[in-house]
């Protein structure tokens, strides 16, 4: 069973889900039975996926899809071959 | 993959995800429309190195990056430099994780995504310097793993992992610093002397003034990082 401390830790490792197995297990047993770790790690867990999805949300200049589109299928460097 | 018709068609639907990213790099949006079309453009050339079977999502962003580091990063502006000096562990979430006695007027509904603007969030990870705003952009916006984030980035796990705690640390403060410069961080409530000797004047300056401050000097300001890490990996 680990600690506060010890789960606190890892508390970014297992948000970004690269711990192993047996080291997350370890976490979720700590977390079913601390309300102040579990409390933590939802907060981070809830500002994690605001910030993906407010860093996520520009939309994109009218016209760039095609302009990119143009780039494909082009003889860049004029030998005769596409790219 | 069988051919660049295919290559093209399928890297297309990264398009507006690279150009977020790009936004967040270059931080104005001609420049991110010139790394996006340069980014695709890059791709479409050397498409022959493109190995069949590996990330071609992965292998874009890292030609995103790049093209970014070699090519845009000479012309960025750099505003208002302020230091990245050491944060306290989990410095946001002591102080708003009880969100319902941290915050001034709120009210149950409110989520933590009514709590910062777009803006606000978009201009923390844009403050942060480069060698942190690229892992944690990959890691928390883009949804890369370690290893991936270390391959786009040739550096070692272990410094993603270091550079994705400092920089993460960086963001949340200036997050709490942009909430209490609007205002929404209720009355400091009993502080014990540890919390008491975070807020330092400037943020009490910050506060007392309100959005004006806010606009002129904390969204230009762009975090120095003036530590040195372990090269260790």
């Amino acid at each position: 069973m680990a600690d506060c401390n010890e789960t606190l830790r890892e508390l970014e490792t297992f948000l970004d889900d690269e711990l192993s197995d047996g080291a997350r297990s370890v976490i979720h047993s700590h977390l079913d039975g601390c309300p102040d770790c579990l409390q933590a790690f939802d907060f981070h867990a809830e500002l994690r996926t605001v910030i993906a999805i407010k860093c996520h949300n520009d939309e994109m200049p009218a016209g760039l899809l095609s302009k990119i589109e143009q780039c494909f299928g082009q003889d860049f460097d004029g030998d005769g071959q596409i790219g | 993959m069988a051919d660049r018709t295919e290559f093209a068609e399928q890297a297309m639907q990264y398009a507006p995800q690279l150009y977020s990213a790009a936004l967040r790099l270059t931080r104005n949006s001609v420049d991110a429309e010139d790394l996006v079309q340069d980014t695709y453009l890059r791709a479409w050339r050397s498409f022959a190195t493109f190995q069949e079977g590996t990330n071609l999502r992965a292998w874009l962003y890292r030609i995103l990056t790049n093209s970014f580091i070699n090519t845009y990063r000479a012309k960025q502006r750099r505003p208002n430099e302020t230091r990245m000096d050491n944060i306290e562990d989990l410095y946001l979430y002591k102080r708003l994780g009880s969100l319902d006695t941290a915050l001034a007027n709120r009210s149950a509904e409110d989520t933590m995504f009514d709590l910062f603007t777009d803006g606000e969030v978009k201009a923390a990870l844009e403050a942060l310097p480069e060698n942190f705003r690229l892992p944690v952009l990959l890691c928390d916006v883009e949804g890369f793993a370690y290893k991936e984030i270390a391959e786009i980035l040739d550096i070692p796990v272990g410094t993603v992992m270091s550079r994705l705690h400092r920089g993460r640390k960086a963001m949340h403060k200036l997050l709490y610093d942009f909430a209490s410069a609007r205002g929404l961080i209720a009355d400091e409530p009993e502080q014990t002397d540890h919390d008491a000797s975070i807020f330092d004047a400037t943020q009490r300056t910050a506060a007392n003034l309100g959005t004006t401050i806010f606009d002129t000097t904390i969204l230009g300001t762009t975090i120095l990082d003036t530590t040195t890490e372990p090269t260790h990996g």
